[in-house]
């Protein structure tokens, strides 16, 4: 499992917030969600609902069976000629594909873009065993070589800009600078094309799993998840527990709902469906096929009802695209493999709340993130969930701030009934009588000092308005306001 | 007829910082005919607590806010945030009281936020108010107003409604203004930089009034305005509406 450096989300926002280059390339989110919306509406809004709702029935029953259809997809998977492989955690699905690797002599291991070969970090695995594992897709490629995590979900290099890429090329491939795209592009594909030819194995992730078929799907706009499935003599696929879908039909109302909420794609330019290894009538496709389907703390999601429809995300990415806080402290920030609204909840579920805290607290509540999610998933209500086991949950998850809880209770005291709202108010206005002459506050001590950094803070009003609704209780009366 | 009595839940906020907003919403809501009256033993809804993570002090004072209005024919509030915690948060947080069950899903259709009230509930196409001369309102849309409740085009087709104002739209209007609670105090430098994108909008548009329906959003942008100098200033909804009412500013 890649190192886990939630703890330092404040320290790596800042970096962020403060890069130009990469406050630039944010910028360029909207350029995701004009796509999308355009997209729906060509698709037509109403539809759009039904296929959500559709897609929200489907997860549910999957869902509420799910080693039913994990376990269809697996008989269908090695009826098929396949292998299939649960692990519990990232350390088996590592020793698993580690011994793949190791039993077929395998030297050079392409891979095509996964979120679950990130979170087991197993480029870093095959490394330390003497394999070279090489990224295939464009964006994988270049955070590759650049020796980092994936930005976005689904465009990994986000963060990058084309000089940037340019240099990283100069410096590593030793090509000369270019300051075209095309011509960039066109040096990663005269590399990765080598690879692709010297490979003996090919890893790749898995968008949906059918189980009726014991099918994997791959939704690429490379063509990389194609090659990487296809050209090596052995094919890895790997993917979370969740993945799984009852039906081939159940693309029909997957697909668009995913395409469309990514990048605003009627379809991407392939998709490709991979039903164990080649067939004895069959020229092409790999001898070998093996499907890691991976837990790794997605069990205890399934079991938490407040948190199980998170585990219905197809990882669209929509989410992070919406997301304020996210088009600030971008990607690495959420310091782990997922990233943004739905990174703030997985994130602290798999490697625990309390290395975690601050993703669940770093969000406005806005709710952009569940408005744009093909799934409905109410982000913001399990973003409420992690705060509560933060501060009051059970031992493991619990990591309260004693000062704040001690003014939480002092607030709760407050508001407990009128009298004691009205003696606090009092009590602030003294308080903050040394502060300011007027009717703000320029600086605020510590804790609030974050506040008055760049906002001036209200008075608390001489007279609340519980005291001036005597005077208006008669209506309706001209009277002065009382001028504070 | 729709009910012309209801029970202004003033919010904390409000309460203890802006007294004016709760006096310009009785004056409105007055104007327009409808009878208010004030429970005298209402303080909060409980949202700073839920949003910290504190849910036990958000169970307790959401209980008693139940108490505070149970004999209320309607709840109209100067806030879509507040009204959201009623509406989205006391079904969830008041779960193991199933005693009150049919009385919180009473409640939590009952209570409105102000323009929701006012357009939705009564009907009002116009408040009838005019403002001395031309001014450009811009109105922010709050993110609990708009995603929870649907607020959009009433407090719009209000404002259009008064004689004078000019509505501008902002670039990119739903985008939030970076508030959150006490989100904008323990991750300042992310909230301010959400901010001051917001704040790019709101100067681009021209605007000499920014106006929203949460007193929260327009503490944070207003405070930052007023930071920064601005030319456009805050102003609440209620406060802007009854402004413009016959009699005017200090009717």
């Amino acid at each position: 499992m890649p190192s886990v450096r939630t703890k330092e989300f404040i320290p790596r926002a800042s970096e962020a917030i403060n890069n130009p280059t990469i406050q630039k390339s944010l910028g360029r989110l909207s350029n995701f969600r004009q796509g999308r919306a355009e997209s729906i509406e060509e698709f037509g809004q109403e539809r759009w609902e039904e296929h959500k709702k559709r897609a929200q029935e489907i997860k549910h029953e999957t869902m509420e069976h799910l080693d039913h259809y994990l376990d269809m997809l697996s008989t269908n998977v090695e009826r098929a000629g396949g292998h299939v492989f649960f692990a519990h955690d990232t350390q088996e699905a590592n020793d698993y594909v580690a011994g793949v690797a190791r039993a077929n002599d395998v030297k050079i291991v392409i891979k095509s873009k996964s979120m679950v070969s990130e979170e087991m970090g197993i480029a870093d695995v095959l490394e330390s065993m003497g394999i070279e594992p090489v990224e295939t897709d464009l964006g994988e490629y270049i955070i590759q070589l650049a020796k980092e995590a994936p930005y976005h979900i689904i465009a990994p290099a986000l963060h990058k800009s084309k000089e940037e890429v340019s240099e990283l090329f100069e410096r590593i491939l030793g090509t000369p600078a270019e300051s075209d795209i095309t011509a960039l592009a066109a040096i990663a594909r005269k590399v990765l094309r080598e690879k692709f030819l010297q490979a003996d194995m090919g890893m790749t992730g898995v968008n949906f799993g059918v189980a009726e078929t014991g099918t994997i799907v791959m939704v690429t706009n490379e063509g990389n998840g194609r090659m990487s499935s296809s050209l090596p003599r052995v094919h890895v696929a790997t993917m979370g527990m969740e993945r799984v879908i009852p039906k081939l039909s159940d693309l029909s109302t997957f697909l668009p709902l995913l395409t469309r909420s990514a990048t605003g794609q009627r379809i991407t330019s392939y998709v490709s469906f991979a039903t164990g290894p080649r067939r004895s009538d069959e020229e092409d496709g790999p001898e070998a096929f093996h499907l890691v389907i991976l837990d790794n703390g997605r069990s205890n999601m399934l079991a938490d009802p407040q948190l199980r429809e998170a585990l219905y995300c197809i990882r669209c990415g929509a989410c992070l695209n919406a997301c304020p806080v996210y088009s600030k402290v971008g990607g690495h920030a959420y310091g782990w493999v997922y990233p943004g609204p739905i990174g703030a909840v997985v994130t602290p579920s798999l490697v625990g709340v309390p290395i975690a805290k601050d993703l669940p607290f770093a969000s406005t509540l806005c709710g952009a993130c569940r408005e744009v999610c093909p799934l409905n998933i109410d982000l913001p209500r399990m973003l409420l969930k992690l705060r509560s086991d933060a501060t009051e949950g059970p031992k493991g998850t619990k990591k309260a701030n004693r000062v704040e809880s001690m003014v939480m209770r002092g607030w709760r005291m407050a508001v407990s009934g009128p009298r004691m709202f009205t003696m606090a108010g009092k009590v602030a206005a003294i308080l903050q009588w040394p502060l300011s002459r007027n009717r703000f506050l320029r600086r605020l001590p510590p804790p609030l000092s974050g506040w008055t950094k760049s906002r001036d803070f209200p008075k608390v009003a001489a007279k609340p308005f519980r005291s001036r609704w005597a005077a208006m209780a008669l209506p309706p009366r001209k009277e002065g306001s009382d001028g504070d | 007829m729709a009910a012309r009595k209801v029970s202004l839940f003033v919010t904390c906020m409000v309460d203890q910082f802006y007294p004016e907003i709760g006096e310009a919403t009785v004056r409105l809501l007055r104007h327009l005919g409808v009878e208010v009256d004030f429970p005298a033993d209402q303080t909060c809804c409980g949202q700073v607590a839920l949003n910290s993570g504190y849910r036990s002090h958000a169970v307790a004072v959401a209980r008693r806010f139940v108490d505070v209005f149970r004999d209320s024919e309607m709840i109209v509030a100067p806030s879509g945030s507040c009204v959201t915690t009623v509406f989205t948060h006391f079904p969830e947080l008041l779960h193991e009281f199933p005693e009150l069950a049919d009385e919180v899903e009473s409640l939590r259709n009952r209570t409105f936020e102000l323009t929701q009230y006012l357009v939705d509930v009564l009907g009002v196409e116009e408040v009838g108010a005019s403002l001395p001369k031309s001014t450009r309102v811009a109105y922010h849309d709050c993110c609990h107003a708009l995603r929870d409740l649907g607020v959009a085009s009433q407090p719009r087709q209000l404002l259009q409604s008064v004689e004078g104002i000019e509505l501008v739209e902002l670039t990119d209007c739903t985008n939030c203004c970076g508030f959150g609670g006490t989100f904008a105090v323990k991750y300042s430098e992310i909230s301010t930089a959400i901010l001051n994108e917001k704040l790019r909008h709101v100067e681009a548009s021209g605007a000499d009034i920014l106006t929203a329906v949460d007193a929260s959003c327009l503490m944070h942008m207003g405070g930052a305005m007023r930071r920064q100098k601005m030319r456009a200033r805050p102003m609440h909804i209620a406060e802007l509406l009854a402004s413009g009412l016959p009699g005017g500013a200090d009717a």
